[in-house]
């Protein structure tokens, strides 16, 4: 049992939903509400992750935000460090791979409210932003908790972005993904076994939360 | 109360929401007291928070998630608290929903729906208030007493108001001025009992459907019945099928297929109605001919061309009109 690796996968996890919670709902809320015409470039842009090898990916990542781009030289400037190989340069690949599945749930789940009751919102002289706050977030949130749910469980498992971008640093950038692969690389079967369990029961916990919320609301929103 | 009458699919619900700011037109403008809300060609477009407008919805869509006091009180967030809770309290008091503030809307009846959508589109105090077939989502016996208690209220609140539907019934008893909405235009805009009995075209009468709408007294009821006194010069003295419910002031409708013709010195019938007068004008209108019968009222009768020649139908040609009183469909009426 590696616990470096688990802290590590937990802290990164949690930062990453919390990261696509502040900017998924504004991206899911602006998809939904949004009339321009070209929006669906942004829901492929969006989708991307869900379709390309993670390699693909970390490499674009690490082309865009090596040391010698200017896009790398600002997040140096800002971050304190190089992007490749810190677990901060993770923190934004991990946000970028898992965008999807915070931003899909999160668009189903706002698009689901009433379009009259934002309208009436409208009306009632509340802006556009008090009323994503007043009506929309209020009566989407099951799906809003099953989108950060389903992106942290995404990023508990990662395993081909964390490589290409970070390595295999223990305790800075060696997550439990990683840690398994090198488990088994050296033939230690007992401990991947120990974190390869672990991180399936902690999958499937996950992912039964997410559906049984999404069964059973805990309070009802439809009106009839 | 300006209604807004088209059949589905004539634009009614699409030029609401284009004056509440939900939906953009594609070209003209919108203007109210001065101010312009939406003009194409100069690029102005208010969004619907700065138009002050009440709009109350077909279904009411009240917020789900929220108490009826938080329904209610939903608009006033410029409002410092203590001035929030006393118009929340006030508008409580008006619509009768005091004893409910607490509940959810789906705790509610739909009369009780109908109220608090009513207090929470009023409370902001707009400066119009638009109704979207209110009434339409309702079965036909809620729809009669919420139809009478929305009168009320409307009148009660005395704010410019503008009134979408599809249905004669709640044109006639809630508005006071009706615009006729056909394929995307205003084809006829009038007094209501007016667009009724002299629509402009052919179009507009197969919408309106109704020809005579007499603005009328209730004087007794019995038996069942209501005898009713219609205004014209000199008036005439009706009889209909008591519908319950309505007050003194009501209109008189009666379709002019209903209306039977016959020569004066005709047997007694089974009609309650009868109705001597002199034919005021005669119009051909294909197999049909609609003849105008002047007895106290102008009473619109169409007959085939073989009855009107049979009868020798032409202006100054002596006439009883008979209708059954179950003809005679009696609506109430908003005071004026």
């Amino acid at each position: 049992m590696d616990a470096a690796a688990l802290s590590l996968s937990i802290q990164l996890a949690a930062l990453t939903t919390a990261a696509l919670v502040a900017l998924g709902l504004p991206v899911a809320w602006w998809l939904v509400t949004s009339r321009w015409r070209g929006k669906f470039l942004v829901e492929a842009v969006v989708a991307l992750p869900i379709v390309l090898p993670p390699t693909v990916l970390g490499f674009y990542l690490l082309a865009g935000l090596g040391p010698r781009s200017p896009a790398g030289r600002l997040f140096e400037a800002l971050v304190g460090h190089p992007f490749p190989f810190s677990f901060s340069g993770l923190l934004v690949a991990s946000v970028l791979y898992s965008l999807p599945f915070a931003v899909q749930p999160f668009a189903g789940a706002l698009a689901g409210v009433d379009r009259r009751l934002i309208e009436a919102s409208h009306t009632l002289g509340v802006s556009p932003v008090g009323t994503f706050f007043r009506v929309a977030l209020p009566l989407a949130w099951p799906g809003v908790l099953a989108g950060a749910v389903l992106s942290f469980a995404h990023t508990l498992g990662e395993f081909g972005v964390v490589l290409m971008v970070g390595g295999n640093i223990p305790g800075k950038t060696r997550t439990l993904a990683v840690a398994i692969f090198d488990h088994v690389e050296a033939l230690e079967y007992p401990a991947a076994h120990a974190t390869a369990g672990l991180l399936l029961a902690v999958s499937f916990a996950v992912l039964a939360l997410v559906y049984g919320l999404q069964r059973r609301p805990f309070f009802r929103w439809s009106e009839r | 109360m300006t209604v807004l009458f088209g059949p589905s699919g004539s634009g009614k619900t699409t030029l609401l929401r284009a004056l509440a700011g939900l939906d953009r037109p594609e070209s003209g403008s919108i203007a109210y007291g001065g101010s312009v809300w939406f003009d194409h060609a100069r690029g102005v477009e208010l969004p619907p928070q700065d138009r002050h407008v009440g709009l109350l919805f077909q279904d009411y869509a009240l917020f789900p998630h929220l108490s009826v006091a938080s329904n209610v009180g939903y608009g006033l967030h410029r409002l410092a608290r203590g001035d929030r809770e006393a118009r929340v309290s006030e508008m409580a008091e008006r619509f009768g929903i005091t004893s409910l503030l607490a509940r959810r809307p789906a705790e509610l009846s739909s009369g009780q729906r109908q109220r608090v959508a009513l207090a929470r589109a009023m409370a902001p105090r707009p400066g119009l208030l638009l109704l979207d077939e209110p009434l339409s989502a309702l079965d036909a016996p809620a729809r009669e007493g919420l139809r009478a208690e929305l009168r009320r209220m409307l009148e009660a609140a005395a704010v410019p108001a503008i009134l979408v539907t599809h249905d004669r019934v709640e044109a006639l008893a809630l508005g006071d001025r009706l615009a006729v909405l056909l394929d995307g235009s205003i084809r006829q805009f009038g007094p209501v009992h007016e667009v009724f009995s002299t629509p402009v075209d052919a179009d507009v009468a197969r919408v309106v459907g109704t020809e005579n709408v007499f603005p009328s007294r209730l004087v007794r009821r019995e038996d069942g019945l209501v005898v009713l006194h219609a205004a014209g010069s000199p008036g005439a003295e009706l009889v209909a099928v008591d519908p319950g419910g309505v007050e003194e002031e009501v209109y008189a409708c009666i379709r002019a297929e209903e209306v039977v013709l016959e020569p004066q010195e005709g047997p007694e019938t089974s009609a309650q109605n009868r109705l001597a007068g002199v034919v005021a004008r005669r119009q051909e209108e294909g197999p049909l001919v609609r003849i105008t019968v002047d007895c106290g009222v102008p009473l619109i009768a169409l007959v085939t061309r073989g009855s009107a020649r049979r009868l020798d139908l032409g202006p100054g040609c002596p006439v009883v009109a008979l209708v059954k009183a179950q003809s005679v469909r009696v609506v109430p009426r908003r005071a004026r």
